[in-house]
């Protein structure tokens, strides 16, 4: 493999993997600040034990997002050097500011909220959370500004002098209408995720542990629940926002690959199920439902919706010889696995949500496997959206404006082999164990009845908590 | 001065602020098997750290993400030519943030002794590799007319590089030393401050030669006016405060030898950036392929953007973290153990087989 194929490669286990963690940690944060204070607010002690139990599994999940972001801040530069020269006077600035303001303040009232339980006044030990939340969401606002420049970059002019792209308006960048399209579906994709994870643990225990601490599982059930069915639903609604925005004008290649729509067609069918013939340049066999790609590219029933094959014809005239299409089998099943797998997550959250209705204590063995696989749903459909994401922008690394085999270091393959190899073993290793914590802490329960924190009992004058 | 110098500037800030911080808690992860005698100790060590290691490590991210911004040509050389040593510093710096979160999680000796070694390595390479980067960064390294590396990772592996890195090496583990000695009691203090004069000895004979090698051969040529003044007086102020640490560290002065040291390691990341302004990466081989303040820098538009965020938003970050420090000011005892609300596996304290001790939250 050549460099450019290592790079691509490495690249996207470590995106892949690190986006496994930065879901959980963005809606788990607002989920245990949410029950840290619900126990301020209503004393009650269950609210207290749910921080707790499920604090503890956002530590452990926190830990593995915070390690492998470290990677993704540095790789642009190792891996992808002409890229950086080529938009750093844009893309860099964002990088930046997320450091500055997001990962100063998760990491620091982090260290707060761990440490600080017998050391801090319990409003003040609640806000700490309430601010690490705030702190993941800034972060993603950041970084995600800079992803959607790539995915339609706006606000820069090139410099022909420099041989690069310059910033011309800051404003442009933060505003970016892909980026006010893709944070908030991002952001409620989070929020489904931790809410289905929440969900889930509390369901296992009402069905596997009945009796052993029901009403605060009840509590968390009906709070992750709700939480992950309302986020379901803003997440399609952005979702939706997102096709239209991208099949009428910004990439409208990546969409007709995601529906592998081979010839424009006004009005078009969409695909429920197409099989290609082996390398995706053309369908051998479709299923379609008439006018409703269209309805859903464009929001008309008759709208215009491009194919690839035209497309490719048209950007051949723009941007000379070369190939403009993404792999379609991949732009294909990652888009409909992603509704699929997703839908699906919400709607198993919906079904414990019913099973429990008026203190009901459920006992089926289909719920019980349903919802110990719910946690992992949302975490399938993540990937899966940021695979349709990537590579349905492909041949481009900044669309229309730098192709990805432009962008790589000039390393050797042998440096990049090695990288590649190292961080793939000691990210499935460490995977294994993070997985196995989350499960052993998951499977224990609330712990008993703590000593309320912020009493100053615990004699801190001679020694304070070794938490570690 | 042009907005290029003033980041410049605000990133050896950022660097000097890393090395500081992240520095003491490097030091600490290097001590942890040779200051700790068991477990208990050993966790002692880590808590010191415990709640603040993390806030520290951002330092480097925003050095980075900053170099990015504000130089894109240096940071986009510089990540590209450091390829395997930078690898090396993410793989210790994953196992170690790991570590941290995951020693306490799990019963059983072999569990926390195989932590204990990941935050041992996990500190002591980094300590080691900065500065050997560093090094390299002052002496210039193989750069093509593209700006792209043309050596390889044993190019790196000079005599002065090499003792950059024992520099680095040698005055983190003294910070560690005087840190532990700062925030500990009984005979893990005693112990932390009668190694502090040894790891002193060593800082000073690695600094002081290092920042003299840097003054007399890779100070940039032709700069020998104001700047060139600053490095020597920087380098200079370095070795008193160097001294100055470990003096007050002998008579037992352990917030005077932990300030006086840390200004040190100011002092020197200062003096080592001033020797290179106004190049950011010296090429050995062609002028044409040395990077400065003006070849590598962004639009004077993206760094005013830079500037206004970073004048806002910085002071808050200070006064966040310095509260942090105020708020775990206090020692942490050795001594027997006493159960605080939410501590970890107290061995007083009985746990049924299967409920997991309480630790982490």
């Amino acid at each position: 493999m050549s460099v450019l194929d290592l790079s691509r490669w490495q690249f996207a286990i470590t995106t892949v993997y690190h986006f496994l963690f930065v879901p959980v940690t963005i809606g788990l944060a607002f989920l245990v600040a949410g029950f840290e204070t619900a126990w301020l607010r209503s004393g009650r002690e269950h609210w207290l034990r749910l921080t707790r139990f499920y604090g503890k599994l956002f530590l452990i999940n926190f830990a593995l997002g915070v390690v492998t972001g470290i990677v993704q801040e540095f790789q642009f530069g190792m891996n992808w050097s002409a890229y950086s020269r080529f938009v750093g006077d844009i893309f860099g600035a964002p990088l930046a500011i997320e450091a500055l303001l997001a990962f100063f303040m998760e990491s620091t009232f982090l260290g707060l909220w761990i440490f600080g339980w017998d050391r801090l006044p319990r409003r003040v030990h609640a806000a700490c959370m309430w601010a690490v939340a705030v702190g993941t969401t800034l972060s993603a606002y950041f970084i995600l500004a800079a992803n959607s420049w790539m995915q339609h970059p706006v606000g820069y002019h090139y410099d022909p002098r420099t041989h690069r792209e310059e910033l011309s308006s800051f404003l442009a960048l933060m505003t970016n209408p892909a980026q006010l399209a893709a944070f908030p579906h991002v952001i409620a994709a989070c929020f489904l995720t931790a809410g289905a994870l929440v969900a889930g643990v509390a369901m296992w225990h009402l069905i596997r542990r009945p009796g052993t601490d029901g009403p605060a599982f009840r509590s968390a059930l009906r709070a992750g629940a709700i939480t992950a069915i309302a986020a379901a639903v803003v997440t399609i609604a952005t979702g939706d926002v997102q096709g239209k925005l991208f099949t009428t004008r910004y990439q409208p290649m990546k969409m007709a690959a995601a529906e592998a729509l081979y010839h424009t067609a006004k009005p078009a069918p969409l695909s429920l199920l197409t099989i290609g013939n082996l390398n995706g340049s053309k369908p051998v066999f479709q299923i379609t439902l008439p006018r409703l790609l269209s309805f859903l590219g464009t929001g008309n029933w008759s709208g215009r919706v491009q194919g690839i094959d035209n497309l490719q014809a048209f950007y051949r005239q723009v941007y000379g010889p070369g190939s403009y299409t993404p792999i379609i089998p991949v732009t294909y099943w990652s888009f409909r696995l992603m509704i699929g797998i997703g839908l699906l997550a919400a709607l198993v959250t919906l079904l414990a949500l019913w099973a429990v209705r008026h203190g009901r204590a459920p006992r089926s063995r289909l719920l019980l496997w349903s919802v110990i696989a719910l946690p992992l749903l949302p975490l399938a459909a993540n990937s899966l959206g940021w695979i349709l994401t990537e590579m349905g922008r492909q041949p481009w690394i900044v669309y229309g404006q730098m192709k990805t085999t432009a962008g790589v270091s000039a390393n050797s393959a042998g440096e990049v082999l090695a990288s590649m190899i190292v961080l793939t073993l000691l990210y499935g290793t460490l995977a294994v164990i993070e997985a196995s914590l989350m499960i052993k802490y998951a499977r224990t329960g609330l712990a008993p009845h703590p000593v309320p924190p912020g009493t100053g009992a615990g004699g801190e004058e001679t020694s304070p908590a070794l938490v570690y | 001065m042009h907005l290029s110098d003033l980041w410049f500037i605000a990133i050896a800030v950022l660097w000097a602020g890393y090395f500081v911080l992240e520095g003491f808690d490097f030091g600490v992860g290097i001590l942890l098997p040779v200051l700790g005698r068991d477990d208990r100790e050993r966790r002692v060590m880590i808590n010191t750290i415990g709640p603040v290691w993390d806030g520290n490590e951002v330092w480097l991210l925003t050095a980075g993400g900053a170099t990015f911004a504000a130089f894109p040509g240096w940071y986009a050389a510089m990540f590209s030519a450091y390829y395997l040593p930078l690898l090396i510093v993410l793989i210790a710096l994953i196992l170690r943030g790991v570590a941290f979160e995951y020693r306490g999680k799990r019963e059983g000796a072999r569990w926390r002794l195989g932590w204990d070694g990941a935050l041992f390595a996990g500190s002591l390479i980094p300590a080691i590799v900065w500065g050997v980067a560093f090094g390299n960064v002052l002496r210039g390294i193989p750069l093509n007319a593209a700006h792209n590396y043309a050596g390889n990772f044993l190019t790196l592996l000079n005599p002065y590089a090499l003792l950059g890195g024992l520099t680095t090496l040698a005055l983190f583990t003294l910070h560690g030393a005087v840190f532990l000695a700062l925030k500990t009691t009984g005979d893990l203090r005693r112990r932390a401050n009668a190694l502090s004069w040894k790891l002193g000895a060593v800082a000073v004979a690695a600094g002081g030669g290092f920042l003299a090698w840097t003054e007399a051969s890779y100070r940039a040529p032709g700069h020998t006016g104001a700047t060139g003044a600053a490095s020597v007086a920087l380098a200079a102020a370095a070795a008193v405060a160097l001294i100055i640490a470990v003096l007050a560290s002998r008579a037992g002065r352990e917030g005077a030898a932990f300030a006086g040291n840390a200004a040190a390691i100011a002092a020197a990341t200062g003096a080592l950036f001033t020797a290179l302004y106004p190049r950011v990466l010296p090429s050995t081989l062609t002028a044409v392929g040395t990077l400065t303040t003006a070849n590598a820098s962004s639009t004077a538009k993206t760094l005013a953007v830079m500037t206004v965020v970073a004048a806002i938003f910085l002071p808050f970050v200070l006064l966040y973290q310095g509260w942090t420090y105020w708020v775990f000011r206090r020692r942490i005892g050795a001594g027997p153990a006493v159960a605080s609300p939410g501590a970890a596996a107290v061995p007083s304290r009985p746990a049924a087989p299967d409920v997991a001790p309480e630790v982490g939250s």
